[in-house]
C-alpha cells in the first residue's frame, strides 16, 4: 500500500534489498519500502483492463457516426424522420425510420404488456408469499429460464405460438361474425406476425422481470410490512399498498431494463416477426424492428459501402441511442433506489 | 412475587367501551415523575383489566423463548417490561397483538384475552386484532410516502374514503401524539424527511389514527436522542389517559419514570411483577435487585 | 406541544362502530380478506404459469428435435438432405469461438473489476466507468455486431474469423464478468484486508492470497454465465457475418466458422418441415449445454451464498 508518508521520505534509503531477508528487529528502514515496480505495473494493467469497457463505448459510437454519415450526407434528417415509408432498395427508395421505429415498439409493447404484470406478480408471490423452500427451488429454475438462448425463443414463436394463434383465431372466427354482424369478416394472422413475436419476448422477459423485481421487493425493511401489519393490514394491503410503492424505483428500473431488452431483442424478430416495414397497430400483421432490418441486410447480398448497405449503420445509431437512453434512465433509478434504505 | 395489589383485582369482566373516556387533561402538564407515585398508589385498583396474557408458552421451531408467562394489564395504565437483551419481552409484547404470527416457525401457547376473548382462537382476525391492539416499533419505521398517507394508511384500509374525514383523523392523530404544531405546513412532504424522534411519533400517530384500545410500544426511543426521548415520554403519559399502554425498554430509569407497574423478565420467564414504585425501590426477588442495580445485564 | 389536547375517545368518530368482538367480521372486512385471498392465488397461478411455459416450451422442442438427435447428427456436416444433416461444424465452431472469448474476456474482465473495487475508490472516473458497463450490459447485442464487423473484421484485417467472432462476443460478455467479479469482491469482509495489511502485505499480495481465492465462487459463477450467454448468442455473429454453410472444421483463428445457435436459425428460417425438426434436435444439443452450465453456475453462487 502506499508508504509514501513525507515524514518517513525524508529518511535516507538504506538499501532496501540488502536488508529484506533480515527478520532482526527494526532492520528495515520504513522508506525502504519503496512501491515495488510489480506493483506499479499491476496497478496500469487493472487500469487498462478497466479502460477497455470505455474503448468499447467509444467504439461504438465511433463506428456508428462514421459509417451513418456518408447515408446522412446522402439522405436528410427531414426525409429519415419524415418519411411514412421504409424502402431502402426499391426505387425510388424510402427512408423514414419511423415505420421501423414503430415496428419495434409495437412488438416491445405488445411483449411489456405480458411481462411486467406478469413478472411483478411473480415476484410478489416469490418475495411475500412463497415460503423460503419454495423460493429456493423457484428463483434458481427462474434463472435457468433466463439462460434459454433467444434463438430458441424464436424458434418456439414461429413454430408453436403462430400456429396456435391461428388455431385460436380460426375457431374464435364464427363467435366474431356474430358479436359483430358481419358474415364476411374473416380475421386473419399472417404466418409472420408481430404478436408471435410479442409473446415469445414476454415469456424471454418474464423471468427478467420476475427475478430483478423480487430483488427490490426484498430490499423493503421487515419493519416496513410490519408497520402495516400492525396496522391491521391484510397481506394483499401490505403487498400492494406499502411493498411495492416502497420499491418503485427498483421496479420501474426492471421494466424499463426489459422493454430496453425487448428493444434490442434480434433473433426472435428476425425468425417471427416478418420483413415488411410499415407504420400500423394491428399486431396480427407482419412488421419489421429495426433490428430484424439490420439482420436481413446483413445477411442479404446488398453490396458494402452502398447507401443501402450504410442504412444498417443510421439504423444501429437509432437503436443504440434509444436503448442507451433507456438504460441509462433503469440505472440512475436504480441508484436512486440504493441510496434509500441504505 | 409481589402481586397482592394486583391480584385483589380479579375483576375481568368486559369493559363497557365508555368507561374508557377517562379525564383526559389531568395527567398532562404535571411532570412524569411526580404522576408515577400517583399512579402506582391508587388508580390502577380502579380499571378493569383489558388484557390478560395466561401461562403463554412460545417456542422458536425447538427452543422456548417464553415459559408460562401470565400478565394482567390494567385499562389506562402503562406497563413497562424490562429484562436484559434475550430474556424474552419483545417476544412477550409481540404476543399481545400476535406479530410474532409473522415469523416463519413460531408456536405460541396458552392463553391472551383481550376484553375477554382469546386472541389465539382459532376465529379471531389478525387484521381486526391489530386494528384495536396498535404497535409502535423499536426503529421508527414511516412508509416511504406523505405524511399524511401514512397516517391515513390505517383509516383508509378500514374503507374510509372521504377526504376531509380523513384529513380530520390526520389532524386529531397528529395532535394526540403531539406532532401537529410541527408538521401541518409539510403534510404532503415526505415522512421520510422527518428527525428520528418525529418519525417517531409519527408513527405513534398512526398507531391513533387505527383507534386501537391498547398501544404496544417495543423500545421506541431506543434510537433516538434524550430530547426526543423526553417528548415520546411526556405523550405516553398523556396517551395513558385513552389508552393502555405496555412498553418495553432496556432503560430503567424511563420503566421507573412513565410506568405504572414494571414486569421483569429473565431467560423467557416472568421473574417479578409490581407496582413500578416498589420494583425499582425495593424488589422482592434478589434477581431483580440485580438487574436493577445493574449488577448484571 | 402540550397544547395539543388528546381527545381522541371523546370526538365524534368517523371509524365503523369500533371493537367489535374479535371472531365478527364486517362485510367490509369480509371483502377485503376475500381481495386478500384472490390476490395471492392470482400471483400463484401466475408464477406457475411461467413455469409451465417452460416446460410448454421443452416438451414441444424435445418432441421435435428427439427422432433427429443421434450420433450421425453429432457427427456430421451440414447438408442439403436433413436426414444427412448435423452439427459437428457448428460444434466445432462454437468451441473455437468460445475459446477465444474466454481467453479475453475472463482474465480483462477480472483485471477491470479488481481495478474499480480495489484500486480506483470513488472518484469521478470510476463512477463513470462503472455506469458506462452497466449501461454496456443492456447495449443490444447487435450493436456489438456492428462493432465487430467496423472493427475485427474491418479495420484490423481479421476477416469473418473465429477470431473476430470469438473477441466480438468477448466484448458483448465482458460488462457481466465484471459485475459478477465486482459483486463477489465486494462480499470479502473490509477486515480480512486489513488484517492482510496489518501482517506488511502489500496491496497485490493482500488482493491475491485473501481476497481473490473467498471470491472465487463468485468469480466462477460470472464467468459460466457469461460463457453460456456468449454460448447462446446468435445476433452479432451474424451481423459480422460468420458463414451460415459451413462444411468444415476450422483448423486456426483466421478460419470462418458457424456456431450452434447460427446453425439453428439457418435451419429454422427454412420453410422445410424437415429441417425445422433438426433445428429442434440442435436446439435440444444446445440447451444440454447451456443449462448445465447455468445449472452449475447457480449451484455454486447458492452454495456459496448459504455459506457465508
Amino acid at each position: 500500500m502506499a508508504m509514501e508518508n513525507p515524514a518517513t521520505s525524508q529518511i535516507p534509503v538504506a538499501g532496501g534489498a540488502a536488508t529484506l531477508g533480515s527478520v532482526a528487529k527494526n532492520s528495515e528502514s520504513l522508506s525502504a519500502t519503496r512501491k515495488k515496480p510489480l506493483e506499479i505495473a499491476l496497478f496500469w494493467i487493472f487500469a487498462l483492463c478497466a479502460a477497455v469497457t470505455v474503448f468499447t463505448t467509444f467504439g461504438i459510437i465511433a463506428v456508428l457516426v462514421t459509417e451513418s454519415a456518408p447515408f446522412f450526407r446522402e439522405v436528410s434528417l427531414a426525409r429519415f424522420f419524415g418519411e411514412k415509408e421504409w424502402a431502402p432498395l426499391f426505387n425510388p427508395p424510402h427512408y423514414g425510420i419511423f415505420s421501423l421505429v414503430c415496428g419495434t415498439f409495437l412488438v416491445a409493447a405488445g411483449a411489456a404488456m405480458f411481462s411486467l404484470p406478469m413478472g411483478l406478480l411473480a415476484a410478489i408471490y416469490l418475495s411475500e408469499y412463497a415460503s423460503p423452500r419454495a423460493r429456493n427451488i423457484m428463483k434458481p429454475v427462474l434463472e435457468l429460464l433466463a439462460g434459454v438462448p433467444t434463438v430458441v425463443y424464436g424458434y418456439f414463436a414461429l413454430l408453436f405460438i403462430t400456429p396456435l394463434l391461428q388455431n385460436v383465431l380460426e375457431s374464435m372466427t364464427p363467435t366474431l361474425q356474430r358479436v359483430t354482424g358481419n358474415p364476411n369478416l374473416f380475421p386473419t394472422i399472417e404466418v409472420f406476425n408481430a404478436l408471435s413475436a410479442s409473446i415469445a419476448i414476454a415469456i424471454m422477459t418474464l423471468p427478467l422481470v420476475a427475478s430483478l423485481c423480487e430483488d427490490s421487493l426484498r430490499v423493503v425493511p421487515r419493519a416496513l410490512r410490519e408497520g402495516a401489519y400492525a396496522l391491521g393490514a391484510t397481506k394483499m394491503e401490505v403487498s400492494l399498498k406499502v411493498v411495492v410503492p416502497a420499491a418503485l424505483s427498483g421496479i420501474m428500473a426492471s421494466f424499463i431494463l426489459a422493454v430496453s431488452r425487448a428493444v434490442g431483442e434480434t433473433m426472435i424478430v428476425a425468425l417471427a416477426a416478418g420483413a415488411s416495414p410499415k407504420i400500423t397497430l394491428n399486431p396480427l400483421e407482419s412488421i419489421q424492428t429495426m433490428t430484424g432490418y439490420i439482420v436481413q441486410v446483413s445477411m442479404g447480398d446488398v453490396p458494402h459501402g452502398s447507401i443501402g448497405y450504410q442504412t444498417i449503420f443510421a439504423v444501429g445509431l437509432v437503436l443504440f441511442c434509444i436503448t442507451v437512453m433507456m438504460n441509462l434512465a433503469s440505472i440512475s433509478l436504480v441508484k436512486k433506489y440504493r441510496h434509500k434504505y441504505d | 412475587m409481589n402481586t397482592s395489589s394486583i391480584s385483589n383485582l380479579a375483576d375481568k369482566a368486559m369493559p363497557e367501551p365508555s368507561t374508557r373516556k377517562a379525564e383526559a387533561p389531568s395527567a398532562r402538564n404535571s411532570t412524569p415523575q411526580f404522576n408515577v407515585a400517583m399512579a402506582a398508589a391508587g388508580e390502577q385498583n380502579a380499571t378493569p383489566v383489558i388484557v390478560e396474557a395466561e401461562k403463554v408458552d412460545l417456542f422458536y421451531g425447538t427452543k422456548q423463548a417464553l415459559k408460562s408467562v401470565s400478565i394482567p394489564f390494567h385499562q389506562n395504565t402503562i406497563s413497562a417490561l424490562i429484562g436484559p437483551s434475550g430474556c424474552g419481552k419483545s417476544t412477550f409484547l409481540r404476543c399481545l397483538n400476535r406479530m410474532n404470527d409473522l415469523i416463519e416457525g413460531c408456536r405460541t401457547e396458552g392463553e391472551v384475552t383481550l376484553s375477554g376473548e382469546n386472541i389465539y382462537a382459532k376465529s379471531v382476525d389478525t387484521v381486526m386484532l391489530r386494528q384495536r391492539v396498535g404497535m409502535v416499533f423499536q426503529k421508527p419505521n414511516p412508509f416511504p410516502m406523505a405524511i399524511w398517507d401514512n397516517i391515513a394508511y390505517g383509516p383508509r384500509l378500514r374503507g374510509i374514503k372521504n377526504k376531509a374525514v380523513l384529513g380530520e383523523i390526520v389532524e386529531e392523530s397528529l395532535r394526540g401524539a403531539a406532532l401537529w404544531d410541527e408538521v401541518k405546513d409539510d403534510l404532503k412532504k415526505s415522512a421520510l424527511g422527518l428527525s428520528g424522534g418525529q418519525q417517531q411519533r409519527l408513527c405513534i400517530a398512526r398507531a391513533l389514527a387505527t383507534k386501537p384500545e391498547v398501544l404496544l410500544m417495543d423500545e421506541p426511543c431506543s434510537a433516538l436522542d434524550p430530547i426526543s426521548t423526553l417528548k415520546i415520554e411526556e405523550l405516553m403519559r398523556e396517551l395513558r389517559s385513552a389508552y393502555t399502554i405496555v412498553i418495553v425498554t432496556h432503560n430503567m430509569q424511563q420503566a421507573a419514570r412513565v410506568s405504572d407497574t414494571t414486569a421483569f423478565f429473565l431467560l423467557g420467564e416472568l421473574i417479578e411483577r409490581g407496582a413500578s414504585a416498589k420494583m425499582f425501590t425495593d424488589p422482592s426477588d434478589k434477581r431483580t435487585e440485580d438487574y436493577i442495580t445493574g449488577r448484571f445485564g | 406541544m402540550a397544547t395539543a389536547p388528546a381527545p381522541l375517545p371523546d370526538s365524534p368518530s368517523p371509524v365503523p362502530p369500533k371493537y367489535q368482538p374479535l371472531a365478527s367480521s364486517s362485510a367490509h372486512l369480509r371483502r377485503r380478506k376475500l381481495a386478500s385471498t384472490l390476490f395471492y392465488l392470482l400471483c400463484f397461478s401466475v408464477t406457475l404459469l411461467s413455469f409451465f411455459l417452460l416446460a410448454w416450451i421443452m416438451s414441444g422442442i424435445f418432441k421435435q428435435g428427439i427422432p433427429y438427435l443421434n450420433q450421425q447428427f453429432l457427427t456430421s456436416f451440414p447438408s442439403r438432405f436433413a436426414e444427412q444433416a448435423g452439427i459437428k461444424s457448428a460444434l466445432y465452431g462454437s468451441v473455437y469461438v468460445l475459446c477465444v472469448t474466454a481467453v479475453f474476456a475472463i482474465p480483462v474482465g477480472i483485471g477491470a473489476a479488481i481495478f474499480l473495487q480495489e484500486y480506483a475508490g470513488d472518484n469521478r472516473f470510476a463512477r463513470f466507468v462503472q455506469v458506462n458497463i452497466a449501461n454496456l450490459a443492456g447495449v443490444p447485442s447487435i450493436v456489438y455486431g456492428i462493432l465487430g464487423l467496423a472493427l475485427f473484421v474491418r479495420a484490423l484485417g481479421f476477416e469473418r474469423s473465429v477470431l473476430s467472432g470469438g473477441l466480438t462476443l468477448g466484448l458483448l460478455v465482458l460488462p457481466i464478468i465484471i459485475i459478477a467479479t465486482q459483486e463477489a469482491l465486494r462480499g470479502v469482509p473490509n477486515s480480512l484486508r486489513h488484517g492482510s495489511y496489518a501482517l506488511g502485505a502489500s496491496k497485490w499480495q493482500t488482493i491475491r492470497r485473501q481476497v481473490l481465492p473467498i471470491a472465487m465462487p463468485g468469480i466462477l459463477t460470472g464467468i459460466i454465465l457469461s460463457i453460456s450467454r456468449a454460448m447462446g448468442e446468435t445476433a452479432p455473429l451474424i451481423m459480422m457475418g460468420a458463414l451460415t454453410y459451413v462444411a468444415f472444421v476450422p483448423r486456426g483463428l483466421r478460419d470462418g466458422f458457424t456456431t450452434l445457435p447460427i446453425q439453428v436459425f439457418n435451419w429454422t428460417s427454412r420453410p422445410q418441415v424437415e429441417f425445422q425438426a433438426i433445428a429442434a434436435a440442435g436446439i435440444i444439443v444446445l440447451m444440454t449445454v447451456l443449462l448445465s452450465l447455468n445449472a452449475l453456475a447457480i449451484f455454486l453462487r447458492y452454495r456459496s451464498n448459504s455459506r457465508l
